[in-house]
């Protein structure tokens, strides 16, 4: 019995090593995109600030849109609807391949946070390059003359 | 004043809380019966503190008093009733307080079920109860209290994410938690058992019932969320393997795997360290994934907390629960006698195969949540670990698992006839065997990998039916004599029977609505007309509509099957003015299993909406599996057998089963 369940453990650990090398996917900003010449093709996960004037509609749903991360931008192609939490300006994650013009193909587009933060990638991917200011903070969070949660809160 | 008396009673209900955590523990050393009956009052009394506390926050919240800071944020004065009681554990601190309040409500239950607990047991469990609700009331004082006021009150609330104005809300998360929070019975009576160092069959029947109840409250919650998820956030996407639902996921594996293995504990008095291991992991991973969810440590529509000393708080009492529970576990496991040898092939051998596939899928599950931030915290790299991981390594653990599954019953405790079992099984291999040609023949050249999957599926199904259909000589009797013997076997046969059941007919689902949706995204003026799997489906109109706290953008469709009429469909899309958010209501059509999904985009400057259609075949057995299985559970509940603490020899009820 021992050695039934042995050879479970074998074949389960042998399931996981292979679906962690085929099937992960990483996350990239514009900027590492930029430095680290990912092969068109490749599936990888881009996140950044969608460029405030660059999307595009275009026919059959098609839209295009640039993600930035304040020192590099990213066109993005997407054919489909695009999320409710979608906003230019706002942190969006996209997961797709480059094409060989260096486009990002998106099949996915991702807005899964709700509007008082950031998708989590985006937010630590742009306080690492040094690219984030108390703005972007801000841009999700209610307009400044509302009084703020907590603030002169009593116990 | 209310906000103060709830805040007031949380207080006492810790005091309550740390005398429960201490003195019948002492009385159990000393074979006090008066110290250790403590344990039985203050369970109580926190239950009646921690209502109140509840009370206090549902009543702040219907009254709209937004001096509270919890009451601002996450309501608003003109949302519907039903939204401002729901709202109450919408949001971190006020689902924390739902989160103690079923524990006390647990410990309640217990207090009042287990008089016929033996003393020591019940104490040491409820004091390891009370350790629990310490450090979560702890939590919620320190880093989480609901009650805070605001020195300035608006004047307006600024309402709850709109995503979960919805009835889901009403039922998701208290069911989640039940179930969560179910498995600290568990937990407590294993600790209690590892602290007296003495365990035996009764311990099992004890904790089983309370299992159970925890387990299906877990499968209503899981199913009712992906549910949810299915119809409000507007993809038809029914599980995402996001980490907020791995979290859920882990302690149902294991919950399901303690579930059988303490019927083999209270039958064959067997498997008993095991059994407390899995009692303890179950409840481990409940706790995880409260901080999982509750920490916001994971990017997900769940995390609404983004608070670090909150995550850290809670990472401590995870930490340390889950390691003093598993130091005492190797302290003291070797203390408990083992008994009851089996014959790997055997219901017992059957049972320990399905602990064992069960507990590694949900290790493969924990991997695929925990690597990526392991790997993070290790390397600074980010990735995601998605859909395609686990089904290569959760998918094909569930094929052994479903395979050997309708032998399990069929075998014989102690020493089974594997050949026999077979041979029962003969009509339901060769139903599958029949269901898997028929489908290859009709798809014709597709993968083989659907039809093959439902053959499973039908294997299970008919291989549980078979299980009653022995037992009850249907076929071999006269039918009436069949009937009879069929209601006379124990209600745990037949709940088994329906929880398999539920299994397999979720299966199906998944294959059929993974392998054969349809769905077509087009741009749509009013007049135009979509076809998708047969059905017409024509855009009336577009109109507006006001609700009470949003405006909504509400499309007609009228559907027709061959030039019949068969029916309305209205999706909308509504915007919500206190939070400028939108939300996408998808509207849906059923067709016996199969449903017609439709959901809004935008709408373009030349009047034409973008809309998102999706015919998905026999999606409902999705989440009518689920209920299957709950049903199975409440039926071996009903079980006399099973009675909550009613510890009687089984005798009478084993003479009505049949003879294997």
């Amino acid at each position: 019995m021992i050695g039934g369940a042995l050879v479970v453990l074998a074949i389960a650990v042998g399931l996981v090593l292979n679906a962690l090398r085929d099937s992960i996917v990483f996350f990239s900003t514009p900027q590492m995109v930029a430095e680290k010449q990912i092969p068109a093709g490749k599936r990888f996960r881009l996140g950044g600030l969608v460029e405030p004037g660059s999307l595009v509609r275009g026919d059959h749903l098609a839209v295009t849109f640039k993600i930035s991360d304040g020192s590099n931008t990213l066109p993005v192609a997407y054919k489909g609807i695009l999320p409710d939490l979608f906003r230019e300006g706002q942190g969006v994650v996209a997961e797709g391949a480059l094409d060989n013009a260096g486009v990002f193909k998106a099949d996915t587009v991702l807005a899964k946070h709700d509007e008082t933060y950031m998708p989590k990638e985006v937010a630590d991917a742009l306080k690492k390059q040094g690219h984030w200011k108390d703005d972007y903070e801000k841009a999700g969070k209610k307009p400044a003359d509302e009084p703020r949660p907590m603030q002169g809160a009593s116990r | 004043m209310i906000a103060e008396i709830g805040h007031y009673a949380l207080v006492l209900a810790l005091a309550l809380a740390l005398v429960q955590s201490t003195v019948p523990m002492v009385g159990a050393r000393l074979h006090d019966p008066v110290l250790m009956n403590v344990a039985r009052s203050t369970a109580l009394a926190q239950l009646l503190f921690v209502g109140l506390s509840f009370l206090a926050l549902v009543l702040l919240y219907v009254t709209s008093d937004f001096s509270v800071a919890n009451v601002y944020e996450n309501s608003h004065s003109l949302k519907p009733l039903i939204y401002k009681i729901t709202g109450v554990w919408g949001n971190h601190e006020g689902s924390m307080l739902l989160w103690v309040s079923i524990l006390a409500l647990f410990g309640g239950l217990v207090a009042i079920f287990g008089r016929n607990l033996p003393l020591t047991l019940r104490a040491n469990a409820l004091a390891v109860q009370g350790w629990v609700a310490t450090a979560f009331y702890l939590f919620i004082l320190l880093t989480s209290n609901p009650f805070l006021r605001l020195a300035n009150p608006p004047m307006e609330g600024r309402d709850l994410n709109p995503v979960l104005q919805d009835p889901g809300l009403a039922i998701h998360p208290p069911m989640l938690y039940l179930g969560y929070v179910g498995f600290s019975i568990s937990f407590s009576f294993a600790i209690a058992a590892l602290i007296e160092g003495r365990i035996d069959a009764a311990w099992a029947r004890w904790v089983r019932p309370w299992t159970l109840v925890a387990w299906m409250f877990l499968t209503l919650g899981i199913a009712m969320g992906s549910y949810w998820a299915y119809y409000e956030l507007g993809w038809g996407g029914w599980w995402f393997w996001d980490p907020v639902e791995n979290a859920s996921l882990m302690p149902w594996l294991a919950g399901t795997a303690l579930l059988h293995s303490a019927v083999v504990m209270e039958k064959r008095n067997a498997l008993k360290v095991w059994t407390v291991l899995l009692a303890i992991l179950t409840f481990s991973l409940s706790l995880l994934g409260t901080f999982l969810v509750r920490s916001g440590v994971l990017t997900s529509v769940h995390a609404f907390a983004t608070d670090p000393t909150r995550g850290v708080f809670i990472l401590m009492i995870l930490c340390i629960f889950i390691g003093g529970s598993l130091s005492l576990y190797a302290w003291r496991a070797s203390s408990l006698k083992q008994g009851g040898l089996f014959a790997p092939i055997s219901r017992e051998g059957a049972l320990v195969l399905n602990n064992l596939l069960l507990t590694t899928a949900c290790a493969t599950v924990f991997i695929g949540t925990l690597y990526p931030l392991g790997l993070e915290v290790l390397t600074g790299e980010r990735i995601s670990v998605g859909a395609p991981f686990f089904n290569l390594t959760f998918a094909p653990l569930f094929v052994p698992l479903l395979l050997a599954l309708p032998f399990g019953p069929l075998l014989a405790w102690k020493r089974g006839d594997l050949l026999g079992a077979a041979q029962r099984l003969y009509a339901a291999g060769i139903t599958a065997l029949v269901a898997v040609a028929v489908l290859w023949a009709w798809v014709r050249g597709g993968s083989a990998f659907a039809p093959l999957a439902i053959g499973l599926a039908v294997f299970v199904i008919v291989g549980s039916l078979t299980d009653i259909a022995e037992r009850s000589m249907l076929f071999r009797m006269p039918l009436g004599i069949a009937l009879r013997r069929a209601r006379g076997l124990p209600r745990a046969a037949w709940g088994t029977m329906f929880a398999h059941l539920g299994v397999g007919a979720a299966l199906i689902g998944i294959v059929c609505e993974s392998t054969w949706n349809t769905e077509l995204i087009s741009t749509l003026k009013p007049g135009d007309v979509a076809k998708i799997a047969g059905y017409e489906l024509k855009l009336d109109d577009l109109g507006q509509r006001q609700g009470p706290n949003f405006g909504e953008m509400v499309a007609r469709f009228t559907v027709s099957e061959s030039g019949k009429v068969i029916g309305t469909m209205t999706p909308s899309k509504r915007s919500f003015a206190a939070r400028a958010m939108s939300t996408t209501e998808a509207a849906l059509l059923s067709r016996g299993f199969s449903q017609l999904y439709i959901s809004l985009g935008d709408t373009a400057a030349s009047g034409a909406i973008a809309v998102r259609i999706y015919h998905k075949p026999m999606v409902l057995l999705i989440w009518l599996g689920p209920l299957l299985m709950a049903f199975g559970g409440l039926l071996s509940l009903s079980d006399r057998r099973l009675r909550v603490g009613a510890p009687k020899p089984a005798r009478a009820a084993r003479a009505l089963q049949a003879a294997e």
